[in-house]
Protein backbone atom coordinates (compact mmCIF):
# COMPACT_ATOMS: atom_id res chain seq x y z
CA UNK A 1 0.00 0.00 0.00
CA UNK A 2 2.84 2.33 1.01
CA UNK A 3 4.40 1.37 -2.62
CA UNK A 4 0.98 2.74 -4.18
CA UNK A 5 0.85 5.49 -2.60
CA UNK A 6 4.67 6.47 -3.67
CA UNK A 7 3.49 5.76 -6.98
CA UNK A 8 0.80 7.71 -7.03
CA UNK A 9 2.67 10.69 -5.70
CA UNK A 10 4.99 10.42 -7.78
CA UNK A 11 2.65 10.85 -10.64
CA UNK A 12 0.84 13.27 -9.55
CA UNK A 13 4.16 15.41 -9.03
CA UNK A 14 5.20 14.48 -12.43
CA UNK A 15 1.32 15.47 -13.62
CA UNK A 16 2.05 19.10 -12.04
CA UNK A 17 4.81 19.44 -14.90
CA UNK A 18 2.66 17.75 -17.53
CA UNK A 19 -0.04 20.63 -16.02
CA UNK A 20 2.57 23.16 -16.97
CA UNK A 21 3.08 22.01 -20.53
CA UNK A 22 -0.74 22.01 -21.13
CA UNK A 23 -1.50 25.06 -19.74
CA UNK A 24 0.75 26.63 -22.31
CA UNK A 25 -1.68 25.30 -24.85
CA UNK A 26 -4.65 26.74 -23.17
CA UNK A 27 -3.74 30.06 -22.79
CA UNK A 28 -2.68 30.51 -26.24
CA UNK A 29 -5.87 28.70 -27.61
CA UNK A 30 -8.11 31.54 -25.08
CA UNK A 31 -6.40 33.94 -26.39
CA UNK A 32 -5.51 33.31 -29.92
CA UNK A 33 -8.44 30.90 -30.51
CA UNK A 34 -5.49 28.54 -32.48
CA UNK A 35 -3.84 25.45 -31.22
CA UNK A 36 -0.12 26.66 -31.11
CA UNK A 37 1.33 23.54 -32.85
CA UNK A 38 5.10 25.19 -32.01
CA UNK A 39 4.27 25.03 -28.36
CA UNK A 40 6.64 21.97 -27.93
CA UNK A 41 9.49 23.93 -29.99
CA UNK A 42 9.30 26.68 -28.14
CA UNK A 43 10.08 24.77 -24.44
CA UNK A 44 12.86 23.11 -26.81
CA UNK A 45 13.91 26.92 -27.64
CA UNK A 46 13.78 27.87 -24.30
CA UNK A 47 15.89 24.73 -22.71
CA UNK A 48 18.48 25.56 -25.38
CA UNK A 49 18.90 28.58 -25.61
CA UNK A 50 18.59 28.45 -21.47
CA UNK A 51 21.76 25.74 -21.54
CA UNK A 52 24.14 28.18 -24.22
CA UNK A 53 23.36 31.00 -21.81
CA UNK A 54 24.76 29.05 -18.80
CA UNK A 55 27.84 28.82 -20.61
CA UNK A 56 28.59 32.00 -20.00
CA UNK A 57 25.76 33.59 -17.26
CA UNK A 58 25.40 32.48 -13.54
CA UNK A 59 21.98 30.49 -13.09
CA UNK A 60 19.46 33.41 -12.25
CA UNK A 61 20.87 35.81 -15.07
CA UNK A 62 20.69 32.47 -17.79
CA UNK A 63 17.08 32.12 -17.13
CA UNK A 64 16.36 35.84 -16.93
CA UNK A 65 17.95 35.84 -20.47
CA UNK A 66 15.99 32.94 -21.98
CA UNK A 67 12.79 34.74 -20.55
CA UNK A 68 14.01 38.01 -22.08
CA UNK A 69 14.68 35.58 -25.37
CA UNK A 70 11.02 34.24 -24.69
CA UNK A 71 9.42 37.70 -24.57
CA UNK A 72 10.86 38.89 -27.41
CA UNK A 73 9.65 36.05 -29.18
CA UNK A 74 6.64 36.73 -28.40
CA UNK A 75 6.25 40.02 -29.68
CA UNK A 76 7.77 38.86 -32.87
CA UNK A 77 5.25 36.35 -33.25
CA UNK A 78 2.57 38.92 -32.91
CA UNK A 79 4.09 41.34 -35.73
CA UNK A 80 5.10 38.79 -38.40
CA UNK A 81 2.88 35.68 -37.47
CA UNK A 82 -0.67 36.73 -36.05
CA UNK A 83 -1.02 40.46 -37.33
CA UNK A 84 -0.99 39.85 -40.77
CA UNK A 85 -3.31 36.72 -40.41
CA UNK A 86 -6.34 39.21 -38.30
CA UNK A 87 -9.49 38.04 -39.92
CA UNK A 88 -8.21 35.08 -41.84
CA UNK A 89 -10.04 31.67 -40.65
CA UNK A 90 -8.31 29.83 -37.97
CA UNK A 91 -6.89 27.16 -40.24
CA UNK A 92 -4.61 29.40 -41.58
CA UNK A 93 -3.68 30.51 -37.82
CA UNK A 94 -3.06 26.92 -37.16
CA UNK A 95 -0.58 26.79 -40.16
CA UNK A 96 1.40 29.38 -39.37
CA UNK A 97 1.99 27.91 -36.28
CA UNK A 98 3.34 24.85 -37.52
CA UNK A 99 5.69 26.73 -39.64
CA UNK A 100 7.00 28.63 -36.66
CA UNK A 101 7.32 25.20 -35.03
CA UNK A 102 9.99 24.35 -37.65
CA UNK A 103 11.69 27.72 -37.72
CA UNK A 104 12.10 27.61 -33.69
CA UNK A 105 13.22 24.43 -34.13
CA UNK A 106 15.62 25.31 -36.54
CA UNK A 107 17.04 28.56 -35.07
CA UNK A 108 17.50 26.84 -31.73
CA UNK A 109 19.59 23.92 -32.95
CA UNK A 110 21.15 26.05 -35.55
CA UNK A 111 22.39 28.48 -32.73
CA UNK A 112 23.17 25.80 -30.02
CA UNK A 113 23.80 22.94 -32.09
CA UNK A 114 21.73 19.24 -32.16
CA UNK A 115 23.96 17.15 -29.60
CA UNK A 116 21.85 16.42 -26.53
CA UNK A 117 23.03 18.34 -23.55
CA UNK A 118 22.85 18.42 -20.06
CA UNK A 119 21.17 20.94 -17.62
CA UNK A 120 21.95 20.92 -14.42
CA UNK A 121 19.96 23.73 -12.27
CA UNK A 122 21.17 22.57 -8.80
CA UNK A 123 18.39 19.77 -7.12
CA UNK A 124 20.29 16.83 -7.07
CA UNK A 125 17.86 13.60 -7.80
CA UNK A 126 18.19 11.82 -4.25
CA UNK A 127 14.94 10.56 -2.90
CA UNK A 128 14.17 11.41 0.60
CA UNK A 129 11.37 10.34 2.85
CA UNK A 130 8.62 12.13 4.76
CA UNK A 131 6.57 10.08 7.52
CA UNK A 132 7.67 6.46 5.88
CA UNK A 133 7.42 7.53 2.44
CA UNK A 134 10.36 7.81 -0.35
CA UNK A 135 9.77 11.06 -2.26
CA UNK A 136 12.08 12.36 -5.18
CA UNK A 137 13.73 15.82 -4.27
CA UNK A 138 13.37 16.25 -7.88
CA UNK A 139 9.91 15.57 -8.76
CA UNK A 140 8.95 17.42 -5.21
CA UNK A 141 10.70 21.05 -6.62
CA UNK A 142 9.26 20.24 -10.01
CA UNK A 143 5.59 20.08 -8.75
CA UNK A 144 6.50 22.72 -6.13
CA UNK A 145 7.81 25.51 -8.82
CA UNK A 146 4.81 23.97 -11.65
CA UNK A 147 2.04 23.95 -9.27
CA UNK A 148 3.48 27.79 -7.86
CA UNK A 149 3.41 28.91 -11.24
CA UNK A 150 -0.05 27.44 -11.86
CA UNK A 151 -1.76 29.12 -9.38
CA UNK A 152 0.12 32.52 -10.11
CA UNK A 153 -1.41 32.05 -13.63
CA UNK A 154 -5.07 31.63 -12.48
CA UNK A 155 -4.94 34.00 -9.87
CA UNK A 156 -3.92 36.62 -12.96
CA UNK A 157 -6.72 35.50 -15.29
CA UNK A 158 -9.50 35.78 -12.95
CA UNK A 159 -8.58 38.44 -10.72
CA UNK A 160 -6.24 41.24 -12.39
CA UNK A 161 -7.13 43.91 -14.69
CA UNK A 162 -5.48 42.42 -18.05
CA UNK A 163 -6.27 39.01 -17.27
CA UNK A 164 -10.01 39.92 -17.44
CA UNK A 165 -9.37 41.64 -20.42
CA UNK A 166 -7.80 38.43 -22.17
CA UNK A 167 -10.53 36.83 -21.12
CA UNK A 168 -12.82 39.36 -23.36
CA UNK A 169 -10.64 38.80 -26.16
CA UNK A 170 -10.62 35.12 -26.22
CA UNK A 171 -14.53 35.56 -26.25
CA UNK A 172 -14.90 37.51 -28.83
CA UNK A 173 -11.69 39.56 -29.81
CA UNK A 174 -13.66 42.19 -31.87
CA UNK A 175 -15.96 43.37 -28.94
CA UNK A 176 -12.94 43.74 -27.09
CA UNK A 177 -11.51 45.98 -29.69
CA UNK A 178 -14.70 47.97 -29.13
CA UNK A 179 -13.97 48.58 -25.99
CA UNK A 180 -10.47 49.75 -26.44
CA UNK A 181 -8.62 46.45 -25.51
CA UNK A 182 -5.40 46.84 -27.80
CA UNK A 183 -5.47 43.07 -29.83
CA UNK A 184 -1.97 43.36 -30.61
CA UNK A 185 -0.94 44.01 -26.83
CA UNK A 186 -3.14 41.47 -25.90
CA UNK A 187 -1.84 37.90 -27.92
CA UNK A 188 1.63 39.59 -27.33
CA UNK A 189 1.19 38.77 -23.45
CA UNK A 190 -0.59 35.81 -23.71
CA UNK A 191 2.50 34.48 -26.22
CA UNK A 192 4.55 35.91 -23.45
CA UNK A 193 3.12 33.62 -21.02
CA UNK A 194 3.03 31.25 -23.14
CA UNK A 195 6.93 31.02 -23.51
CA UNK A 196 7.33 32.04 -19.71
CA UNK A 197 5.61 28.39 -19.22
CA UNK A 198 8.09 27.05 -22.14
CA UNK A 199 10.77 28.35 -20.32
CA UNK A 200 9.18 26.57 -17.22
CA UNK A 201 8.43 23.22 -18.81
CA UNK A 202 12.29 23.50 -20.56
CA UNK A 203 13.87 23.76 -17.48
CA UNK A 204 11.87 21.12 -15.28
CA UNK A 205 11.69 18.77 -18.28
CA UNK A 206 15.02 19.55 -19.76
CA UNK A 207 17.16 18.88 -16.49
CA UNK A 208 15.04 15.74 -16.23
CA UNK A 209 15.48 14.20 -19.45
CA UNK A 210 18.36 16.29 -21.44
CA UNK A 211 17.92 19.47 -23.70
CA UNK A 212 18.03 17.48 -26.94
CA UNK A 213 15.42 17.39 -30.09
CA UNK A 214 13.23 15.25 -28.18
CA UNK A 215 12.36 17.50 -25.70
CA UNK A 216 9.54 19.22 -28.11
CA UNK A 217 7.75 15.80 -28.09
CA UNK A 218 6.26 16.29 -24.76
CA UNK A 219 3.97 18.49 -26.68
CA UNK A 220 2.81 14.95 -27.28
CA UNK A 221 2.22 14.64 -23.78
CA UNK A 222 -0.06 17.60 -23.81
CA UNK A 223 -2.28 15.94 -26.36
CA UNK A 224 -4.38 13.90 -23.94
CA UNK A 225 -4.76 16.29 -21.14
CA UNK A 226 -5.94 18.72 -23.46
CA UNK A 227 -8.46 15.91 -24.72
CA UNK A 228 -8.83 15.30 -20.65
CA UNK A 229 -9.54 18.47 -19.81
CA UNK A 230 -11.01 20.75 -22.70
CA UNK A 231 -8.71 22.65 -24.77
CA UNK A 232 -9.96 26.26 -23.17
CA UNK A 233 -10.31 25.02 -19.51
CA UNK A 234 -7.41 26.46 -17.26
CA UNK A 235 -8.34 24.33 -14.52
CA UNK A 236 -9.04 21.72 -16.31
CA UNK A 237 -5.15 21.55 -18.12
CA UNK A 238 -4.76 21.21 -14.15
CA UNK A 239 -6.59 18.40 -13.10
CA UNK A 240 -6.10 16.60 -16.35
CA UNK A 241 -2.24 16.80 -16.17
CA UNK A 242 -2.58 15.15 -12.51
CA UNK A 243 -4.95 12.54 -13.39
CA UNK A 244 -2.63 11.55 -16.29
CA UNK A 245 0.27 11.68 -14.41
CA UNK A 246 -0.69 9.41 -11.44
CA UNK A 247 -2.93 7.50 -13.35
CA UNK A 248 -0.37 6.09 -16.10
CA UNK A 249 2.08 6.08 -12.76
CA UNK A 250 0.30 3.37 -11.39
CA UNK A 251 -0.75 2.02 -14.43
CA UNK A 252 2.76 1.36 -15.78
CA UNK A 253 3.53 0.13 -12.07
CA UNK A 254 0.39 -2.28 -11.69
CA UNK A 255 -0.40 -3.24 -15.15
CA UNK A 256 2.65 -2.84 -16.71
CA UNK A 257 4.04 -6.53 -15.77
CA UNK A 258 1.15 -8.31 -17.36
CA UNK A 259 1.64 -6.79 -20.42
CA UNK A 260 5.59 -6.07 -20.87
CA UNK A 261 5.69 -2.79 -19.69
CA UNK A 262 5.44 0.86 -21.55
CA UNK A 263 1.98 1.00 -20.51
CA UNK A 264 2.83 5.16 -19.89
CA UNK A 265 3.12 5.63 -23.43
CA UNK A 266 -0.25 4.91 -24.45
CA UNK A 267 -2.14 4.73 -21.87
CA UNK A 268 -3.12 8.66 -21.64
CA UNK A 269 -4.56 8.05 -24.63
CA UNK A 270 -6.49 5.20 -24.16
CA UNK A 271 -8.33 7.18 -21.19
CA UNK A 272 -8.60 10.67 -22.89
CA UNK A 273 -10.52 8.29 -25.46
CA UNK A 274 -12.56 6.84 -23.06
CA UNK A 275 -13.33 10.60 -21.75
CA UNK A 276 -14.17 11.76 -25.10
CA UNK A 277 -16.87 8.96 -25.48
CA UNK A 278 -18.98 10.59 -22.31
CA UNK A 279 -17.99 14.17 -22.41
CA UNK A 280 -17.08 15.58 -26.15
CA UNK A 281 -15.89 18.95 -24.71
CA UNK A 282 -13.87 17.37 -21.96
CA UNK A 283 -13.93 17.14 -18.77
CA UNK A 284 -13.98 20.96 -18.28
CA UNK A 285 -14.02 22.31 -21.34
CA UNK A 286 -16.72 24.70 -21.61
CA UNK A 287 -19.68 24.27 -23.41
CA UNK A 288 -20.45 26.48 -26.36
CA UNK A 289 -23.50 28.62 -24.73
CA UNK A 290 -26.65 28.69 -27.28
CA UNK A 291 -29.65 30.54 -26.35
CA UNK A 292 -32.07 31.69 -29.00
CA UNK B 1 -25.91 72.56 -38.07
CA UNK B 2 -22.85 73.79 -35.67
CA UNK B 3 -20.00 75.71 -36.00
CA UNK B 4 -17.93 73.10 -34.14
CA UNK B 5 -19.31 70.16 -33.79
CA UNK B 6 -18.22 67.49 -31.62
CA UNK B 7 -18.02 64.89 -34.56
CA UNK B 8 -17.29 65.23 -38.38
CA UNK B 9 -17.81 62.96 -40.68
CA UNK B 10 -16.67 64.55 -44.27
CA UNK B 11 -17.10 62.75 -47.43
CA UNK B 12 -16.11 59.63 -46.41
CA UNK B 13 -15.38 56.32 -48.93
CA UNK B 14 -14.91 53.36 -47.18
CA UNK B 15 -13.42 50.08 -49.26
CA UNK B 16 -13.61 46.64 -47.50
CA UNK B 17 -10.81 44.16 -48.76
CA UNK B 18 -8.96 46.47 -51.31
CA UNK B 19 -11.90 46.25 -53.71
CA UNK B 20 -15.56 45.82 -52.38
CA UNK B 21 -16.22 50.19 -52.14
CA UNK B 22 -18.90 50.38 -49.70
CA UNK B 23 -19.16 54.05 -48.52
CA UNK B 24 -19.67 56.81 -51.31
CA UNK B 25 -19.42 60.28 -50.13
CA UNK B 26 -20.58 60.06 -46.67
CA UNK B 27 -20.66 63.22 -44.01
CA UNK B 28 -22.60 63.74 -40.95
CA UNK B 29 -21.85 65.36 -37.90
CA UNK B 30 -22.85 64.83 -34.46
CA UNK B 31 -22.66 68.13 -32.21
CA UNK B 32 -21.44 67.94 -28.00
CA UNK B 33 -24.37 66.19 -26.37
CA UNK B 34 -26.63 65.21 -29.68
CA UNK B 35 -28.68 62.38 -30.06
CA UNK B 36 -28.39 61.60 -34.01
CA UNK B 37 -30.19 59.05 -35.53
CA UNK B 38 -28.84 57.18 -38.87
CA UNK B 39 -31.79 55.52 -40.56
CA UNK B 40 -31.45 52.77 -43.25
CA UNK B 41 -32.43 49.19 -44.32
CA UNK B 42 -30.42 46.00 -43.88
CA UNK B 43 -27.13 46.40 -46.38
CA UNK B 44 -27.24 50.07 -46.34
CA UNK B 45 -23.94 50.91 -44.90
CA UNK B 46 -24.83 52.38 -41.76
CA UNK B 47 -22.45 49.63 -39.42
CA UNK B 48 -20.09 50.39 -41.63
CA UNK B 49 -20.33 54.50 -41.03
CA UNK B 50 -19.95 53.30 -37.41
CA UNK B 51 -16.99 51.42 -37.84
CA UNK B 52 -15.23 53.61 -39.75
CA UNK B 53 -15.62 56.52 -36.87
CA UNK B 54 -14.33 53.73 -34.45
CA UNK B 55 -11.84 52.13 -36.77
CA UNK B 56 -12.77 48.89 -36.23
CA UNK B 57 -13.30 48.39 -40.12
CA UNK B 58 -9.59 47.69 -40.07
CA UNK B 59 -10.41 44.38 -38.30
CA UNK B 60 -13.00 43.80 -40.82
CA UNK B 61 -10.48 44.61 -43.39
CA UNK B 62 -11.61 47.88 -44.57
CA UNK B 63 -10.34 51.13 -44.76
CA UNK B 64 -11.00 54.70 -45.09
CA UNK B 65 -9.60 55.49 -48.80
CA UNK B 66 -11.05 59.32 -48.88
CA UNK B 67 -12.41 61.75 -46.54
CA UNK B 68 -11.73 62.91 -43.20
CA UNK B 69 -13.21 62.21 -39.57
CA UNK B 70 -12.52 65.07 -36.97
CA UNK B 71 -13.38 64.23 -33.56
CA UNK B 72 -12.86 67.86 -31.16
CA UNK B 73 -11.53 69.30 -34.17
CA UNK B 74 -8.74 66.37 -34.77
CA UNK B 75 -8.05 64.03 -37.04
CA UNK B 76 -9.83 60.73 -35.53
CA UNK B 77 -9.35 58.41 -39.58
CA UNK B 78 -5.62 57.05 -38.76
CA UNK B 79 -5.98 56.06 -35.44
CA UNK B 80 -5.97 52.77 -33.75
CA UNK B 81 -9.73 51.42 -32.46
CA UNK B 82 -7.94 51.99 -28.73
CA UNK B 83 -7.08 55.29 -29.20
CA UNK B 84 -10.58 56.14 -30.43
CA UNK B 85 -11.83 54.95 -27.24
CA UNK B 86 -9.19 56.52 -25.38
CA UNK B 87 -10.48 60.08 -26.99
CA UNK B 88 -13.98 59.13 -26.02
CA UNK B 89 -15.53 57.43 -28.70
CA UNK B 90 -17.08 53.93 -27.99
CA UNK B 91 -19.39 51.76 -30.22
CA UNK B 92 -21.76 49.68 -29.53
CA UNK B 93 -22.23 46.89 -31.96
CA UNK B 94 -25.01 45.10 -33.03
CA UNK B 95 -25.89 42.21 -32.25
CA UNK B 96 -24.88 42.15 -28.38
CA UNK B 97 -21.31 41.20 -28.35
CA UNK B 98 -21.49 40.43 -24.63
CA UNK B 99 -18.34 38.60 -23.78
CA UNK B 100 -20.30 34.88 -22.83
CA UNK B 101 -17.92 33.40 -20.62
CA UNK B 102 -17.67 36.54 -18.11
CA UNK B 103 -20.22 37.32 -15.68
CA UNK B 104 -21.92 40.49 -16.14
CA UNK B 105 -19.74 42.26 -13.42
CA UNK B 106 -16.75 41.10 -15.52
CA UNK B 107 -17.85 41.99 -19.16
CA UNK B 108 -18.83 45.71 -17.48
CA UNK B 109 -15.63 46.30 -16.03
CA UNK B 110 -14.08 45.35 -19.60
CA UNK B 111 -15.45 48.61 -20.47
CA UNK B 112 -12.71 50.03 -17.99
CA UNK B 113 -10.19 49.13 -19.26
CA UNK B 114 -8.84 52.10 -21.20
CA UNK B 115 -9.25 54.27 -18.46
CA UNK B 116 -6.32 55.63 -16.12
CA UNK B 117 -8.85 56.93 -13.86
CA UNK B 118 -9.11 53.56 -12.02
CA UNK B 119 -10.62 55.05 -8.79
CA UNK B 120 -13.25 56.38 -10.27
CA UNK B 121 -14.46 52.89 -11.78
CA UNK B 122 -16.47 51.57 -9.13
CA UNK B 123 -18.47 54.57 -8.80
CA UNK B 124 -19.48 54.30 -12.34
CA UNK B 125 -20.10 50.62 -11.75
CA UNK B 126 -22.96 51.47 -9.66
CA UNK B 127 -23.75 54.47 -11.92
CA UNK B 128 -24.85 51.61 -14.60
CA UNK B 129 -26.13 49.21 -11.74
CA UNK B 130 -28.45 52.71 -11.28
CA UNK B 131 -29.48 52.79 -15.08
CA UNK B 132 -29.63 49.05 -15.22
CA UNK B 133 -30.73 47.50 -12.12
CA UNK B 134 -31.89 44.70 -13.26
CA UNK B 135 -28.11 43.59 -14.12
CA UNK B 136 -26.81 44.15 -10.70
CA UNK B 137 -29.21 41.14 -10.01
CA UNK B 138 -27.75 39.06 -12.03
CA UNK B 139 -24.14 40.86 -11.66
CA UNK B 140 -22.42 36.80 -10.93
CA UNK B 141 -24.20 35.22 -13.58
CA UNK B 142 -22.28 34.80 -17.08
CA UNK B 143 -23.80 37.36 -20.23
CA UNK B 144 -24.30 33.77 -22.36
CA UNK B 145 -27.27 32.89 -19.98
CA UNK B 146 -29.30 35.86 -19.55
CA UNK B 147 -31.77 37.46 -21.57
CA UNK B 148 -31.12 39.31 -24.71
CA UNK B 149 -32.74 42.43 -23.03
CA UNK B 150 -30.60 41.61 -20.33
CA UNK B 151 -27.42 41.16 -22.87
CA UNK B 152 -28.41 44.39 -24.61
CA UNK B 153 -28.10 46.12 -21.40
CA UNK B 154 -24.86 44.81 -20.72
CA UNK B 155 -23.23 45.59 -23.82
CA UNK B 156 -24.64 49.15 -23.73
CA UNK B 157 -23.80 49.43 -19.59
CA UNK B 158 -20.10 48.32 -20.71
CA UNK B 159 -19.35 51.07 -23.22
CA UNK B 160 -20.25 53.73 -20.39
CA UNK B 161 -17.89 52.03 -18.61
CA UNK B 162 -15.60 54.19 -20.72
CA UNK B 163 -16.95 57.14 -19.71
CA UNK B 164 -17.38 58.46 -23.68
CA UNK B 165 -18.24 61.51 -24.98
CA UNK B 166 -19.94 59.94 -27.70
CA UNK B 167 -21.75 55.99 -28.03
CA UNK B 168 -22.08 54.71 -31.61
CA UNK B 169 -25.12 52.42 -31.22
CA UNK B 170 -25.61 49.90 -33.92
CA UNK B 171 -29.28 48.76 -33.71
CA UNK B 172 -30.21 48.18 -30.19
CA UNK B 173 -33.68 46.92 -31.11
CA UNK B 174 -32.52 44.24 -33.19
CA UNK B 175 -33.96 40.90 -32.43
CA UNK B 176 -36.15 42.70 -28.81
CA UNK B 177 -39.76 42.71 -28.37
CA UNK B 178 -41.59 45.88 -28.44
CA UNK B 179 -41.73 46.46 -24.62
CA UNK B 180 -38.34 45.74 -24.20
CA UNK B 181 -36.84 48.59 -27.33
CA UNK B 182 -38.98 50.83 -25.57
CA UNK B 183 -36.83 50.35 -21.81
CA UNK B 184 -34.04 50.33 -23.87
CA UNK B 185 -34.53 53.20 -25.94
CA UNK B 186 -35.66 55.16 -22.64
CA UNK B 187 -32.45 54.24 -20.51
CA UNK B 188 -30.66 55.52 -23.51
CA UNK B 189 -32.64 59.21 -24.18
CA UNK B 190 -31.77 59.11 -20.31
CA UNK B 191 -28.07 58.72 -20.41
CA UNK B 192 -27.29 61.61 -23.36
CA UNK B 193 -29.59 63.72 -21.02
CA UNK B 194 -28.54 63.21 -17.41
CA UNK B 195 -24.39 61.44 -18.51
CA UNK B 196 -24.32 64.42 -21.35
CA UNK B 197 -23.34 61.45 -23.52
CA UNK B 198 -23.50 61.99 -27.35
CA UNK B 199 -24.95 58.93 -29.25
CA UNK B 200 -25.21 58.42 -33.07
CA UNK B 201 -27.77 55.55 -32.92
CA UNK B 202 -27.99 53.16 -36.43
CA UNK B 203 -31.87 51.89 -36.70
CA UNK B 204 -33.56 50.36 -39.06
CA UNK B 205 -37.04 50.56 -36.50
CA UNK B 206 -36.87 54.43 -37.97
CA UNK B 207 -40.39 54.73 -35.81
CA UNK B 208 -38.42 53.89 -32.50
CA UNK B 209 -35.36 56.02 -33.40
CA UNK B 210 -37.13 59.33 -34.60
CA UNK B 211 -38.99 59.16 -31.24
CA UNK B 212 -36.14 59.79 -29.39
CA UNK B 213 -33.46 61.61 -32.06
CA UNK B 214 -33.20 65.23 -32.25
CA UNK B 215 -31.68 65.02 -35.61
CA UNK B 216 -31.74 62.32 -38.79
CA UNK B 217 -29.91 61.35 -41.37
CA UNK B 218 -31.09 58.63 -43.84
CA UNK B 219 -28.68 55.89 -45.66
CA UNK B 220 -29.47 54.22 -49.07
CA UNK B 221 -26.65 52.17 -50.59
CA UNK B 222 -23.21 53.42 -49.26
CA UNK B 223 -25.16 57.24 -49.63
CA UNK B 224 -26.53 59.88 -47.12
CA UNK B 225 -29.98 60.68 -48.86
CA UNK B 226 -32.07 62.50 -47.14
CA UNK B 227 -31.32 64.34 -43.49
CA UNK B 228 -32.96 66.93 -41.10
CA UNK B 229 -34.48 67.44 -37.83
CA UNK B 230 -36.57 64.41 -36.89
CA UNK B 231 -39.40 66.42 -36.54
CA UNK B 232 -39.37 67.35 -40.41
CA UNK B 233 -38.35 63.79 -41.25
CA UNK B 234 -41.35 62.06 -39.77
CA UNK B 235 -43.76 64.64 -41.58
CA UNK B 236 -41.49 63.64 -44.80
CA UNK B 237 -43.81 62.23 -47.38
CA UNK B 238 -41.04 59.90 -48.51
CA UNK B 239 -39.89 58.51 -45.29
CA UNK B 240 -43.61 58.30 -44.01
CA UNK B 241 -43.97 55.64 -46.86
CA UNK B 242 -40.69 54.07 -46.73
CA UNK B 243 -39.32 54.18 -43.49
CA UNK B 244 -42.00 54.27 -41.16
CA UNK B 245 -44.42 52.57 -43.45
CA UNK B 246 -47.28 54.82 -43.10
CA UNK B 247 -49.34 55.34 -46.22
CA UNK B 248 -52.90 55.82 -46.95
CA UNK B 249 -52.07 52.54 -49.58
CA UNK B 250 -51.20 50.59 -46.60
CA UNK B 251 -48.22 49.54 -44.97
CA UNK B 252 -44.91 49.37 -46.89
CA UNK B 253 -41.50 47.75 -45.79
CA UNK B 254 -38.25 49.87 -46.38
CA UNK B 255 -37.13 46.92 -48.19
CA UNK B 256 -38.74 48.20 -51.11
CA UNK B 257 -36.15 50.49 -51.60
CA UNK B 258 -35.82 50.00 -55.36
CA UNK B 259 -39.29 50.99 -55.91
CA UNK B 260 -38.31 54.36 -53.72
CA UNK B 261 -35.54 54.71 -55.66
CA UNK B 262 -37.34 54.38 -59.17
CA UNK B 263 -39.91 56.88 -57.82
CA UNK B 264 -37.25 59.32 -56.88
CA UNK B 265 -35.44 59.28 -60.17
CA UNK B 266 -38.68 59.98 -62.05
CA UNK B 267 -39.54 62.99 -59.88
CA UNK B 268 -36.53 64.69 -60.71
N1 LIG C 1 -16.39 42.87 -43.90
C1 LIG C 1 -17.03 43.13 -45.05
N2 LIG C 1 -16.47 42.78 -46.23
C2 LIG C 1 -17.10 43.04 -47.39
N3 LIG C 1 -18.28 43.66 -47.49
C3 LIG C 1 -18.90 44.04 -46.36
C4 LIG C 1 -18.30 43.80 -45.09
N4 LIG C 1 -19.13 44.29 -44.14
C5 LIG C 1 -20.19 44.82 -44.80
N5 LIG C 1 -20.05 44.67 -46.14
C6 LIG C 1 -21.00 45.12 -47.16
O1 LIG C 1 -21.20 46.51 -47.01
C7 LIG C 1 -22.56 46.85 -47.21
C8 LIG C 1 -23.05 47.64 -46.02
O2 LIG C 1 -23.09 46.79 -44.89
P1 LIG C 1 -23.39 47.35 -43.45
O3 LIG C 1 -22.55 48.55 -43.20
O4 LIG C 1 -23.27 46.23 -42.51
O5 LIG C 1 -24.91 47.81 -43.58
P2 LIG C 1 -26.03 48.04 -42.49
O6 LIG C 1 -25.36 48.14 -41.16
O7 LIG C 1 -26.69 49.32 -42.89
O8 LIG C 1 -26.95 46.88 -42.57
C9 LIG C 1 -23.31 45.56 -47.45
O9 LIG C 1 -23.53 45.42 -48.84
C10 LIG C 1 -22.37 44.50 -46.96
O10 LIG C 1 -22.51 43.33 -47.71
MG1 LIG D 1 -25.66 46.92 -39.58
Amino acid sequence: MIFAIEVAIGGLLVGVMYSLVALGFVLIYKSSGVFNFAQGDMTLLAALALVGFLTIFPLWLAILAALVLMIALAIAIEAIVLRPLVARPPLALFMATIGLGFFLQGIGQGIWGTDPKGLDIGISDIPFKIKGLLISQFDLAGGALAGGLVFALVWFFQKSRTGRALRAVSDDHEAALSVGIPLRRAWAISWAIAGLVALVAGIMWGSRLGVQFSLSLIALKALPILILGGIDSIPGAIIAGLVVGASENLAEVFLGPYVGGGIQTFFPYLLALVVLWFKPYGMFGREIIERV
Amino acid sequence: MNQNPLLRVNNIEVVYEHVILVLKGVSLEVPEGGLVALLGANGAGKSTTLKAISNLLRAERGEVTKGVIEFMGNRIDRKDAAEVVRRGIVQVMEGRRKFEHLTVEDDLLTGAYSRRDTHLVKKDLDLVYSYFPRLAERRNVKTGYISGGEQQMVVIGRALMARPKLMLLDEPSMGLAPLLVQEIFDIVVRLNREEKVAILLAEQNAAMALQVARYGYIMENGRLVLDGDADTLRDNEDVREFYLGLTEIGKKSYRNVKHYKRRKRWLT
